[in-house]
């Protein structure tokens, strides 16, 4: 028996949480921790994605709630056992995962792509860039822990009908419990998102200077396409943090990728390899990004991208 | 305000990593650098330390090699250092590593903990929560931008869709982005006496902590490798091949 730990974002369930439901329903594991304020809508869409029971999690007005998530997953562990509990690789998951690892005193697998629920608990990890797939299993007593990173699996509905419900109450974490959310704010963003672009065109720092992220956006317009960004220009501030590809941002699977001036470090590779096709415009022959390549373009992006955007604009 | 930050040192990003076949564990070099993602936590340390007249102690766990990336984080300003090399740590999990910085960091009663949010080498990004909930302290995570006033402690919490604003009272833990600050580099007198700051080595038995594995690695093998591509030197039509690709993708 495993649990899914779902957290409601913008009023809805978080999309890898059902990404990871999709899975998991194929062995059975129906059984969900929703974290959020909850309404039935979100529980229908637990429902459509397979979920049977909810236990429902609410954190209290104004608490980041994450602390007293823990304490009350900990004690529907006590009552309940179950085998293993997986979470989204995501910023409150892995806030109440982490917390939860330490009451339990049980180890954690992160960045799984893959996860073996029959008999013993399995995880498929990737290292070096993706380069190499691990597989860890589990010892010692559950539950088990498992961050899955984003886009690991497709989300697909199974047309179930709405789950039981079950409202959890939230313990006082004490001072451990005392942060609280102030205020909120959403970051603008124009164009298609990152997740779900089609195209997406990104660059790094063979762009040169903030500048030169121009060019990746005027490639990006014609295209319909997002744009995303390397580590490395993101840290020079370059472009905002919601932008990053890779291990410390976004995972993304778009159809093509055209990867600009940027070298394909195993941090960023990680984010992107899996593109049904991916192009690079780089001057260094030897860039680690041309071994991932559908084409290659070995030149400089200020030659070859204002040529490839004045043909594209002129189509 | 008296403030740890946890540093570790990483082999170098930029040289390939290997696996050590018999036990599955990162080669880690003799010479190995400070984790980049740590400069900004450092920076943090140093400006709060700065505007309250407090200390900056570093909290680093792995082998100390030449300390090379202690050193670094020294030279910055941090005025000395707890690190925990113990043979018997060599692939711990991510609790087994909260675990030690905890024990390390309890007794010394910081008002503030900085971590990053993850490590470059290992990444597993629950260090700092657990350690939030060994040391019984909340947790501001993902700071983006980091405020103290009295003994509140306010940040800006990235979030998938911008950032929230949360605050807690100290005693408290705060991870920060890479980008929060700019860290700064260390001057010549930052590194002459980074070498003569403390550095106090301990193991996982003088902490109390017993080592338990509950994780095995049972199979590495190469991941499935995409097609060979094609790679041209732009002789001035390299945007034509790519059209033609894109055309093939269907998506003009």
């Amino acid at each position: 028996m495993a649990w899914i730990f779902i957290e409601e974002v913008s009023g809805a369930p978080a999309v890898v949480g059902l990404e990871i439901l999709s899975k998991t329903r194929t062995e059975g594991a129906t059984t969900v921790l929703y974290f959020g304020k909850g309404s039935d809508a979100a529980f229908a869409t637990l429902g459509e994605f397979g979920a049977t029971d909810v236990f429902h999690l609410v954190p209290s007005d104004g608490s980041t709630g994450t602390a007293a998530a823990a304490a009350a997953i900990s004690d529907l562990v006590a009552q309940h056992q179950p085998d293993a509990i997986l979470f989204g690789q995501t910023y409150t998951d892995r806030d109440v995962a982490g917390r939860l690892s330490t009451r339990l005193d049980r180890t954690m697998i992160s960045n799984g792509i893959d996860v073996s629920l029959d008999g013993s608990v399995g995880v498929t990890t990737e290292i070096f860039g993706g380069s190499q797939l691990v597989t860890t299993m589990f010892e010692g007593p559950g539950p088990h822990l498992v961050l899955i990173r984003p886009k690991s699996f497709p989300a697909e509905s199974a047309g179930g009908g709405a789950p039981t419900v079950t409202t959890v109450p939230m313990p006082d974490a004490g001072h451990a419990g005392s942060a609280r959310v102030t205020g909120s704010f959403v970051e603008k963003t124009e164009g298609p998102k990152l997740e779900e672009a089609a195209v997406i065109v990104a660059g790094g720092r063979g762009l040169g200077s903030v500048e030169g992220f121009e060019l990746v956006e005027r490639l990006a317009a014609p295209l319909k396409a997002a744009t995303g960004a390397t580590r490395a220009i993101v840290d020079a501030g370059w472009v905002p943090y919601s932008k990053q590809v890779g291990q410390t941002g976004k995972t993304v699977k778009p159809d093509v990728y055209i990867a600009c001036g940027l070298s394909g470090a195993m941090q960023h590779l990680v984010g992107m390899k899996d593109s049904k096709m991916i192009i690079a415009i780089n001057k260094d022959e030897e860039a680690p990004i041309f071994a991932v390549a559908d084409l290659g373009i070995v030149g400089d992006v200020h030659q070859v991208l204002p040529k490839l955007i004045e043909a594209l604009e002129n189509r | 305000m008296k403030i740890a930050v946890c540093v570790k040192q990483i082999p170098d990003p930029a040289s390939p990593y290997q696996l050590d076949p018999a036990t599955y564990n990162l080669v880690r070099p003799t010479e190995q650098v400070l984790d980049d993602t740590d400069r900004y936590g450092v920076e943090v340390g140093l400006q709060i330390a700065g505007e309250t007249e407090g200390t900056v102690t570093l909290v680093s766990m792995g082998p100390s090699g030449n300390l090379n990336g202690i050193r670094q984080a020294l030279a910055m300003g941090a005025d000395g250092a707890i690190l925990i090399d113990d043979e018997a740590l060599k692939g711990s999990d991510s609790l087994t590593t909260a675990k030690i910085l905890a024990a390390a960091m309890a007794p010394e009663s910081f008002d503030i903990v900085i971590a990053g949010t993850e490590s470059t080498d290992g990444y597993s990004g629950v260090v700092p929560q657990q350690i939030a909930e060994l040391l019984g302290v909340p947790a501001l995570t993902y700071a983006k931008k980091i405020d103290v006033e009295g003994s509140t402690v306010r940040i800006n919490r990235q979030t998938a869709t911008g950032y929230d604003t949360i605050e807690a009272p100290t005693p408290v833990l705060v991870s920060v982005t890479a980008g929060v600050v700019e860290p700064r580099y260390p001057t010549f007198k930052g590194i002459m006496d980074a070498k003569k700051k403390p550095v106090e080595t301990k193991t996982a038995a003088d902490l109390g902590i017993t080592v338990t594995v509950n994780q095995r690695i049972a199979l590495v093998v190469p991941a499935p490798s995409r097609s060979g591509g094609q790679v041209v030197i732009d002789d001035g039509t390299g945007h034509e091949k790519i059209i033609a690709m894109l055309e093939q993708a269907k998506v003009i």
